[in-house]
């Protein structure tokens, strides 16, 4: 589904990423894991295709399309989704209103007619409950003035809402309690299929105790250090990442 | 409803004949420049009586000797007056044009807008033969009209049906020689609405110019008076929000609303006057004077959609005379390319327990300037009056700009005034994140203009509302690169 090769970017001639290669296939849930500023969200964000960032060198196909000149949007109208570290608000905007609106700009891209109403009312009424969102939420502007938790809930219903082939999750589940975590990581084990593929983006070991992953990748310094099955989060877990960064030096 | 097509054209027929709307159609333009006689002129051809005639001649002599205003902080060309024709005929239908005759680029904004074809023949001066739903609501609506006793009609026919009103009301709100457009406005007027509301009658439609329909195209120098006896309550509709790239240079409108006690008006605008081009070339200058007088207990709500116009230059205020009044002013404000807007409100305090609401939001785009000038005066018998104003400014790009110029001045201690005002930019980053959500940068600048915009929006009939949404859409359309 994803294929990054050799992929370099940069903002202001600051390199971030320096030669990244990844394979994400139909199915399958990759994390990636790494110490701050390692260039995890710059990695989302270069998928979905933030033109901030430029790529020099490498290349991002899906489904064996190269996505260089394919806009943000139309990464969208693909299946691309990504749940933001940090979501933006938009005053004035409610979460119902916004969404109505990207599910039938996406439709429309793809030559479908808008989804009428009471089809829409049930796609949010199934997907508020699958996330355990009260609905009065859906009529406040979007993100504004939402909890951290809040917000990141808010990211997985609008996942749940677009049905994405390949979703990416920043750090989803930082800013959740303990109950939040497992309803959004429900949520998210609910949509997974054979036909679509996850990427996870943690610090914690915790959220893949609930989603677990096929894969773990470290990155450091703009690259893949190390990359594993699922015990290599365990064991970062216990150890940190210096024995990693050592070994990425020698 | 069962009128045949053939008993509404004669009805309609019979109507234009009635109400006189397409008197004056041979009459030609005058020639070019203002003097006492132009002045004259004007009101004999529309027969008016000595005293309308002695009016205009009063506000004439007193303009003549006024400076056009410089505070204001627009740029432009002056117009020059002697240069301007103050007196032409209403266009008539030409008969051998066609909608392919109509510049195709507006053609495509009436469809964006989801105007009628009809409706769009109209605006462009193509001959329609029938408008059956025009017809029908402009009849069935004048009916109900009158059995309310409600008067909705051109000023220069309230000028000869109802004279006393006219001459009882006319320049109380708005003194005849108040400030240099408004001088002007008297001296040369052609024509407006006038309308009536009894006491204590809810007026049970929304009063639109729209639905006149053998309303020509606005008038260079408009001139509305609206009266609310005792206890009525009139919701008034002003534009409509399809693009009218009218040739008139100058537009200085006058707009007087009489609220009596416990009466309620309710008075919305959209203006989108031709902005000039990209280059910012041509366009409308927009000099108007709006202003409402409240006796006690009664409400004025002036709302506004502003997107059109080179030029703007525009401050509906209410004059709060009596105790328990309220005011209030809700704007949207739009400049983009070269436009340049000076708007607000004047909100004056006087009776006691008066309220005030001010709600402006501008959105600068372009090279645009768009500044926010409002007053608030508590006058020293008004105890206990209120004020709430909130300002917020919305900025796309780096080369356009927002100012806000509040003036208060309170001369009673008990006042209460509040001002906010906030100054935000559309960010790359709310763009991108509805970019992620598969919506492209136009459409995401247009959810976020309504989001920003939604407080006022929401002031609007709801049809109205609609239409001003996608007005907004088309104003800023190509604004983010
Ligand atoms: N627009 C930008 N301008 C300059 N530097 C940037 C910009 N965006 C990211 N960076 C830098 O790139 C590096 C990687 O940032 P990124 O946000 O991808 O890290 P991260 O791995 O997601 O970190 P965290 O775990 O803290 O979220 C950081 O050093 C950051 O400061
Ligand atoms: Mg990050």
């Amino acid at each position: 589904m994803l294929k990054i090769t050799d992929l370099h970017a940069q903002v202001e001639d600051k390199e971030i990423l320096r030669g990244i290669n990844l394979n994400v296939k139909a199915g399958e849930v990759h994390a990636i894991m790494g110490p701050n500023g390692s260039g995890k969200s710059t990695l989302a964000a270069v998928i979905a295709g933030k033109e901030e960032f430029e790529v020099t060198k490498g290349s991002v196909e899906l489904n064996g399309e190269d996505l260089e000149d394919i806009s943000p949007e139309e990464r969208a109208h693909k299946g691309v989704f990504l749940s933001f570290q940090y979501p933006v608000e938009i005053p004035g905007v409610s979460v119902t209103n916004f969404m109505k609106t990207a599910i039938n700009e996406s439709r429309k891209a793809n030559g479908l007619e808008d989804m009428p109403a009471n089809q829409m009312l049930k796609l949010i009424r199934e997907k508020s409950e699958l996330l355990d969102i009260d609905r009065k939420f859906l009529s406040r502007s979007l993100n504004e003035g939402f909890s951290g938790g809040e917000k990141k809930r808010n990211e997985i219903f609008q996942m749940a809402m677009l049905e994405p082939k390949l979703a990416i999750l920043d750090e989803t589940d930082s800013g959740l309690d303990i109950d939040a975590l497992r309803i959004v990581a429900n949520g998210v084990n609910k949509l997974k299929s054979k036909d679509n593929a996850v990427i996870v983006i943690t610090h914690y070991q915790r959220l893949l105790e609930y989603i677990v992953p096929d894969f773990v990748h470290v990155l450091h310094n703009g690259r893949i250090v190390k990359s594993g099955g699922k015990e290599l989060a365990m064991e970062l877990e216990e150890k940190g990442y210096d024995w990693i960064k050592n070994e990425a030096v020698v | 409803m069962a009128y045949t097509e053939e008993e509404l054209k004669k009805e309609l027929e019979t109507k234009e004949y009635e109400y006189g709307f397409y008197t004056d159609l041979k009459s030609d333009t005058f020639p070019k420049g203002l003097s006492e006689d132009i002045v004259r002129a004007i009101s004999k051809k529309k027969n008016e009586p000595e005293w309308m005639t002695d009016w205009r001649i009063e506000a004439y002599r007193v303009w003549e000797k006024m400076e056009e205003p410089e505070w204001a902080n627009v740029r432009y060309q002056k117009p020059d007056f002697q240069a301007i024709s103050y007196y032409s005929a209403p266009k008539k239908a030409d008969p051998n044009k066609t909608l392919d005759d109509v510049d195709p680029e507006l053609l495509a904004m009436y469809k964006k807008l989801g105007i009628s074809v009809d409706e769009q023949k109209k605006l462009q001066n193509v001959a329609v033969d029938i408008v059956v739903d025009s017809v029908s609501v402009a009849t069935t609506f004048q009916k109900t009209l009158a059995e309310k006793g409600i008067i909705f009609m051109p000023i220069s026919e309230a000028i000869q049906e109802h004279p006393e009103l006219v001459k009882k009301y006319m320049g109380t709100v708005v003194p005849k020689t108040d400030n240099f457009y408004a001088a002007l406005n008297s001296a040369v007027f052609t024509d407006g609405s006038f309308c009536y509301i009894p006491k204590g009658v809810r007026c049970p439609m929304e009063l639109s110019t729209y639905f006149r329909i053998n309303e020509g195209g606005t008038g260079q120098f408009e001139r509305t008076l609206v009266i609310a006896e005792k206890g009525s309550y009139v919701s008034y509709l002003e534009g409509c929000t399809a693009p009218s790239r009218d040739e008139n240079q100058l537009h200085a409108a006058v707009v007087e609303l009489i609220a009596m006690d416990d009466a309620e008006i309710k008075y919305s605008t959209v203006q989108n006057w031709f902005p000039g081009n990209k280059e910012g070339k041509g366009g409308v200058y927009n000099f108007v004077t709006k202003r409402g007088l409240c006796e006690k207990n009664s409400k004025i709500s002036w709302t506004q959609v502003e997107t059109g116009s080179a030029v703007t230059w525009k401050y509906p205020s209410c004059i709060l005379k009596g105790d328990n009044s309220v005011g209030e002013f809700y704007s949207i404000a739009v400049t983009n390319n070269y436009q340049q807007a000076d708007t607000g409100t004047k909100m004056i305090h006087l009776g006691k327990n008066t309220k005030s609401t001010i709600i402006s939001k501008g959105i600068s785009a372009g090279k645009s300037q768009n500044s926010y000038r409002g007053l608030v005066q508590i006058g020293s018998r008004a105890e206990n009056a209120r004020n709430f104003s909130q300002c917020d400014s919305l900025l796309m790009g780096n080369e356009c700009g927002a100012h806000t110029f509040p003036y208060i001045e309170a001369k009673n201690k008990s006042a209460q005034v509040e001002h906010e005002a906030t100054t935000s930019k559309i960010g790359e980053d709310q763009i991108f994140y509805c970019n992620q959500r598969g919506i492209d940068t136009e459409k995401a600048i247009a959810l976020i203009v309504n989001g920003f915009s939604k407080e006022v929006l929401n002031k609007l009939p709801m049809e109205f509302a609609v239409e001003a949404q996608k007005l907004l859409e088309i104003s800023l359309e190509g604004s983010v690169g």
